[in-house]
């Protein structure tokens, strides 16, 4: 079975095919402890989730906002490690688990680790690739090599501050999909999506060669909907984290009540 | 070639670590940058500022009863940054990188702060060039510095409590960062040390040789010759660097930083960040870190809060790494006495920070050879630690 950018993107681009956005929930692992995340995954998957982005957890997050800050505080008193996380889907891998899974984490546990034995265990493990939101392009050729090397996806970010020309160069430095951050802003934050977001969507996408999700600030089945003809693919992070912290005490319904959030934003990104 | 390079790189330190947001606005930094740190005029207001308003030349004194006091073998000076306007070498670098910030046109200044040095100096510079200025300020820091906050919302600035993580130092830079991906369009943010992502540790350098540049010439006017060692004491590191980085060049000067060894270095109680950190990523840098053993990082402690911080700036990492600095730690005890000693001797209450490279040259006196000239580079004064003495002491006293 194919792994890694390749994967992730065909996930993408089949449901593309499905004349849907693809959906990319994300979760914080480990929050609120390791054993509710192996059945999120699940529940994800069941929802109709196309690719999942799992967080590792980070005790300096400064891309984020306070609703994944604090899923970090909860993850980090199980101090978890990237070897707990690859164990966790080589095991899924193992039970039949199909859906591609990203770690979207800050560099230095990675950096820790080894970039080298990190992209090498993940491609063992079957985790598909990474969103590492503090590597800009400049300093992240290094890994882009190793990514590539193990045929890990390598996903960069874009933001509105983002020159049309530096986003072509990002694209095309990006495997599996590139990641366009819908606001100046940090995560779950905003309320409303910028007026212009649904053209620059257009725009990145003409200039990709990989799809293009786009992500922070989008809460709504309905902003969903809006924005499902202007991207390849959807992530929603803080709306879904904030309904855990919401429920961590009814830990055995976590999966039904997120699974049931999930199913109802992928049912918006049909177009 | 002069350090950094072009992508901010000193060796294998430094660069820009951040989300993609803010790498335009980095850019756009540092050619503004470029651009008035040759500009006539800017040299010229800035230069104003510095003698008219901060109090600059800061004199070279010869301590004469700490240097008997110490064997009588040593030549000691001391470069009086604690002369300075607002107490500290802090405002050297925001008077700079608030004019900078004016220049380009931001009407919006932002600031983190741990004790509330820099905070201080940041909504002073705000004050003098009428820029609106936010404080971020970790919620355990307001408390334990509140009259700091005082000073700021006197000068005029609005000052955030930052109750993430930690809730000091290391968690209000986040939470500056935050705001400044937020509103990067409108928002300078100025940066209290040698530390974040390229241009600032490169700039604030800059803006910080003034100290060592001159400590040069007056310690050529005063001994004809270089001095053999430098001594300051590191937290960031921007005092040190300041200091240090106009005699990099002359090999024959040694250079020794000094670290907060706090509660001791084979505790988790310390903010000895080069002698016993490793490399890593935090606030846009790769650097030296406190940091356990996945990554994550850990608090730091010092009784000096200016050095409490799990960083260093990327440039001190390369110092290091390449032996032109050396870098020691001295524990809150030792740092104490160093504050006692300068105080009586000379009648100079020092800051806890500066006590710190007070004390190590104590340690290490009577083993410099006679006729050794030393400076000691006086970053900050004692004031703001008076209260914080007396009850350490006091608890001491009671153990």
């Amino acid at each position: 079975m194919t792994r890694g950018a390749q994967a992730v993107e065909k996930a993408i681009r089949e449901a593309n095919k499905r004349g849907e956005a693809a959906l990319i929930p994300f979760i914080e692992g480990g929050d609120p402890d390791f054993a509710a995340t192996e059945d999120l995954l699940w529940a994800l998957a069941e929802a109709g989730a196309d690719v999942i982005e799992l967080g590792f957890p980070f005790s300096d997050p400064l891309a984020d906002g306070p609703i994944i800050q604090e899923a970090a505080q909860r993850a980090l008193r199980h101090q978890p490690t990237i070897d707990q996380f690859l164990d966790l889907i080589a095991r899924l891998r193992q039970e039949g688990f199909k859906v591609p899974v990203v770690i979207m984490g800050y560099l230095n546990p990675f950096f820790r680790y080894g970039l080298e034995a990190f992209a090498q265990n993940s491609h063992q493990s079957g985790l598909d690739g990474a969103i590492i939101p503090d590597l800009p392009l400049e300093e992240a050729k290094p890994w882009l090599k190793i990514a590539r090397k193990h045929r890990l996806a390598s996903i960069l970010l874009a933001a509105p501050t983002t020159p049309s020309e530096r986003l072509e160069r990002i694209a095309r430095s990006s495997t599996g999909f590139l990641y366009y951050v819908s606001i100046t802003g940090i995560t779950g934050t905003k309320e409303a999506l910028p007026e212009e977001l649904a053209l620059k969507l257009d725009l990145a996408r003409e200039v990709s060669p990989v799809p293009v999700a786009v992500g922070f600030g989008i809460s709504k089945p309905e902003q969903v909907k809006a924005l499902s003809p202007h991207a390849d693919a959807i992530v929603v992070g803080s709306a879904i984290v904030k309904l855990i912290a919401e429920h961590e005490g009814e830990k055995s319904k976590l999966p039904e009540i997120v699974g049931r959030f999930v199913k109802e934003l992928k049912e918006a990104t049909r177009r | 070639m002069p350090l950094p390079d072009k992508f901010g790189h000193f060796g294998p330190f430094g660069g820009r670590y951040v989300p993609e947001t803010l790498m335009p606005a980095l850019f756009e930094l540092e050619e503004a940058y470029r651009h008035y740190k040759r500009d006539k005029v800017f040299k010229k207001e800035l230069d104003f500022y510095f003698k008219t308003y901060v109090g600059r030349p800061t004199p070279l004194y010869p301590a004469r009863q700490l240097s008997k006091k110490l064997g009588g073998h040593l030549k000691i000076y001391l470069k009086r940054e604690d002369l300075t306007h607002t107490g500290a070498h802090k405002i050297n670098n925001t008077i700079g990188q608030v004019l900078l910030a004016q220049k380009m046109g931001k009407k919006r200044i932002i600031a983190e702060t741990g004790a509330g040095q820099h905070g201080v100096a940041t909504a002073t510079a705000a004050a003098l060039l009428g820029l609106e200025c936010i404080v971020y300020m970790g919620a355990k820091d307001t408390v334990r510095q509140e009259m700091n906050v005082f000073r700021m919302e006197l000068l005029g600035a609005k000052v955030v409590p930052v109750y993430s993580g930690t809730q000091t130092l290391k968690d209000a830079i986040n939470e500056a960062i935050r705001d400044w991906v937020t509103n990067v369009e409108t928002t300078y943010y100025v940066i209290g040390s040698v530390v974040g992502p390229h241009p600032y540790p490169m700039m604030v350098r800059d803006f910080q040789s003034v100290i060592g540049k001159e400590t040069r010439k007056q310690i050529l006017t005063a001994e004809g010759r270089l001095p053999d060692v430098l001594i300051a004491c590191v937290g960031g590191g921007s005092n040190a660097m300041g200091f240090f980085y106009p005699f990099v060049e002359d090999q024959m000067v040694k250079m020794i930083g000094v670290e907060a060894a706090g509660a001791g270095l084979d505790t988790d109680e310390h903010s000895a960040t080069l002698t016993v950190g490793e490399p890593g990523v935090l606030h846009g840098m790769m650097t030296y870190l406190l940091q356990d053993k996945v990554g994550q990082i850990k608090g730091a402690h010092s009784v000096a809060p200016g050095l409490d911080y799990p960083g260093v700036g990327p440039e001190h990492a390369f110092f290091k790494e390449t032996g032109r600095a050396e870098y020691v730690a001295v524990d809150d005890k030792e740092a104490l006495s160093g504050f006692k000693l300068l105080s009586e001797t000379e009648g100079i209450i020092p800051a806890l920070e500066s006590a710190h490279a007070v004390a190590y040259l104590a340690n290490i006196a009577e083993k410099l050879p006679k006729g050794t000239i030393v400076v000691v580079n006086l970053s900050g004064r004692g004031d703001k630690d008076v209260a914080a003495v007396r009850e350490y002491l006091r608890r001491k006293s009671d153990d």
